[in-house]
């Protein structure tokens, strides 16, 4: 460990190698999705591009739980409203079809409304009563998206909504292939690099947030909420606060899958959703937000490498699949969250200075 | 009224059920201050196994007397879920014991990840129903039918809340669970074996747990893989409901939690004026979570615990 991070260190201190490690990084990025397409498969890109809105939903999260300390166990209700507000403003279900500068900044409102609306009556609650009010609120929206088809039809029920506009930038459909410079781009790998940039905005607004006068209150009140509430900190707004930007990455992240996938339902947004991001926020390393990255990137691709590995390894040692394929990749994938938490309780990737939530009492 | 006092009935019957599980996530909260988010999948593991064993017992030995099946049944489904418990808590919990908060939380959903698709692969994705060894009658009381079948699981249930109070109040034991819960390092310091006191709460949740399950098997005449999770759910939000951590305030919660859910799923849609249907059931539960909580932050019997520092 002390070794890494004084290797980290000396990098750090070292311009020139620190400029070609950026460079070596924005060649990887940009070429990564050329590089799956072309060895592992065109799904892989897609895949990928999940695997970033769900780092996205996970920094969000971490602003909750890491920084702030506030267990949510409904975040993905955030999700789902942004998913759903970007669904209804563009697509055939109201006939709206607002441009996608209108629609970001209105369901990333709308999703920092929502969460106000859970912030503010819960502000008293401590720990694991906080935990469960979250899982209820998660589950209301749930159950309201999947039931306001009737009397007025709005979310179009269990059926959810489908040809959701994309992205249109400039004239050009994102999902569509487009030619630039000779090289075709598949709709999937144009998304890939909006959100590439879109992440490392987040990512950027994330270490700005936590080096921030709010962040360090967050940090405060983590640790001990009335020790921060005596340094003259007002625990109410920064609690709130905390909701509301979780909320807002939440409700961004959500409308970018409604645009990606075209389609939403209430089945995307199930407490085990918001149980597995949680588990990226943990297993990467609470409040560290490189180690979150690294917990929401593993998370989303292992069950995927697990799905394509799971029947072709069985019949290859026993001769025929013998297990659920489906079954054996969940099984091993709750294996290995208990034994990554097992053999490293902070995180794969923790922060190294910072105690851990709750490590008192 | 007569749909009134069905409800009631039905919503005592599921409250049993909730505050028999909640004792278990209660217990283990009140001693670890874990969401012991495995919990419902043990419940589940133990209608599974006491359903496979009846219906092997009927397969082979169908002449055996109904009430014996059903007794070795309920035996082996108990049993196992108190040594899964027991290796659960061994394997992934006692390790994460000083690590942060979170750590266990994960294990905790890890294991249900497991045992869910564990369950999928030996028993298969179809709902099993129960075989029809006993057929219940179904009384009239105060317009309202009741069959032998709920007036059991109630009756049993009780008994076993009973029970479980008075070993917690009154045996050695018992007040050696409540020490560890005030202070684990301190009960230590005065000879209590920890570690076997944590186990012995696990194991014990877990006993009731598969009783839960046998009777939420029985009383719907189905089983599946996935009934743990929503069970498992439902029941701690009673415990919270109750004041997690707080025995009398599980077994409220859970009697509370039943009686909103049928009630509710009954009359929302005369008090919505047929705006909101039963679909909405789940809904009222959580609401009712969130306003209880919003006047008392925790729980109807949970003690106010004063800031630490």
């Amino acid at each position: 460990m002390s070794i890494i991070s004084k290797g980290i260190e000396k990098i750090r201190s070292n311009k020139r190698i620190l400029f070609i490690g950026y460079v070596l990084l924005g060649i990887a990025l940009v070429s990564l999705p050329f590089l799956l397409s072309n060895t592992v498969g065109r799904t892989w890109v897609r895949i990928l591009d999940f695997a970033l809105i769900y780092a996205m939903l996970a920094l969000g999260l971490n602003i909750v739980v890491g920084f702030a300390g506030l267990l949510d166990l409904g975040y993905i209700a955030f999700y789902a409203v942004g998913a759903y507000a970007w669904a209804l403003l563009a697509s055939p279900q109201f006939g709206l079809h607002l441009p996608f500068w209108a629609i970001l900044p209105i369901g990333a409102g709308v999703a920092a409304i929502f969460g106000i609306l859970l912030g503010a009556p819960t502000l008293r609650l401590r720990g694991d009563y906080l935990a469960i009010v979250t899982l209820g609120f998660g589950e209301i929206i749930r159950i309201f998206l999947n039931n306001l088809d009737h009397p007025v039809n709005v979310t179009n029920g269990p059926i959810g909504i489908n040809k959701i506009d994309p992205i249109v930038i400039a004239g050009a459909d994102l999902t569509r292939t487009h030619e630039i410079l000779g090289i075709q781009f598949s709709g999937a790998h144009i998304y890939y690099y909006v959100l590439v940039l879109l992440l490392m905005i987040t990512v950027l607004i994330c270490v700005r947030l936590e080096n921030s006068r709010l962040g360090r209150a967050w940090i405060a009140v983590r640790e001990d909420e009335l020790a921060a509430q005596a340094m003259g900190i007002n625990t109410r707004n920064v609690k709130l606060l905390a909701f509301a930007l979780g909320a807002t990455f939440g409700g961004v992240a959500g409308g970018l899958f409604a645009s990606l996938q075209g389609f939403v339902s209430p089945e995307s947004f199930v407490l085990l959703e918001s149980i597995m991001v949680l588990c990226m926020v943990v297993l990467g390393g609470m409040g560290h937000i490189f180690g979150v990255l690294l917990g929401a990137l593993l998370l989303t691709t292992l069950p995927e490498i697990l799905r394509s590995t799971a029947s072709p390894i069985q019949e290859s040692l026993f001769g025929a699949v013998y297990i659920d394929p489906e079954a054996l990749r969940m099984l091993l994938f709750g294996l290995a969250l208990i034994l990554v938490m097992l053999v490293r309780p902070t995180g794969l990737w923790p922060g190294t200075t910072r105690k851990q939530l709750g490590n008192k009492g | 009224m007569d749909i009134f006092f069905q409800q009631v009935i039905n919503g005592l019957v599921l409250g049993s059920v909730y505050a028999l599980v909640a004792l278990g996530y209660t217990m283990v909260y009140g001693i670890l201050g874990l969401i012991n988010f495995a919990h419902g999948e043990v419940v589940m593991v133990g209608a599974m196994v006491a359903l496979a064993t009846v219906a092997y017992l009927f397969g082979y030995f169908p002449e055996l007397n109904p009430i014996v099946m059903v007794l070795i049944a309920a035996t082996t489904s108990v049993i196992s879920c108190m040594v899964l418990s027991y290796f659960i808590e061994r394997l992934a919990y006692r390790p994460l014991r000083k690590a942060p908060r979170l750590a266990p939380l994960i294990t905790a959903i890890g294991i249900s990840i497991l045992l869910q698709n564990l369950a999928m692969i030996i028993w298969g994705r179809q709902y099993k129903t129960v075989p029809k060894i006993f057929s219940f009658e179904t009384r009239e009381f105060l317009g309202a039918n009741i069959t032998d079948l709920q007036i059991f699981i109630i009756v049993l249930s009780a008994i076993l809340m009973t029970l479980l109070l008075l070993i917690v109040n009154y045996s050695k034991l018992g007040r050696a669970m409540r020490a560890t819960s005030e202070s684990q390092r301190i009960a230590g310091l005065l000879g209590v074996n920890i570690n076997k006191i944590i186990s012995f709460t696990f194991v014990i949740g877990a006993g009731l747990g598969a009783v839960a399950g046998i009777l939420v098997a029985a009383n719907y005449s189905v089983a599946h893989y996935s009934m743990g999770f929503m069970l498992g759910l439902k029941a701690f939000t009673a415990a919270v409901l109750g004041g997690i951590g707080n025995l009398g305030g599980a077994v409220l919660g859970g009697l509370l939690l039943g009686l909103i859910e049928s009630i509710g799923a009954g009359y929302i849609g005369d008090i919505t004026g047929g705006f909101l249907g039963s679909h909405y059931q789940d809904v009222f539960a959580f609401l009712v979570l969130i306003i209880v909580l919003v006047f008392r932050p925790t729980g109807i019997m949970g003690e106010r615990i004063s800031e630490r520092a």
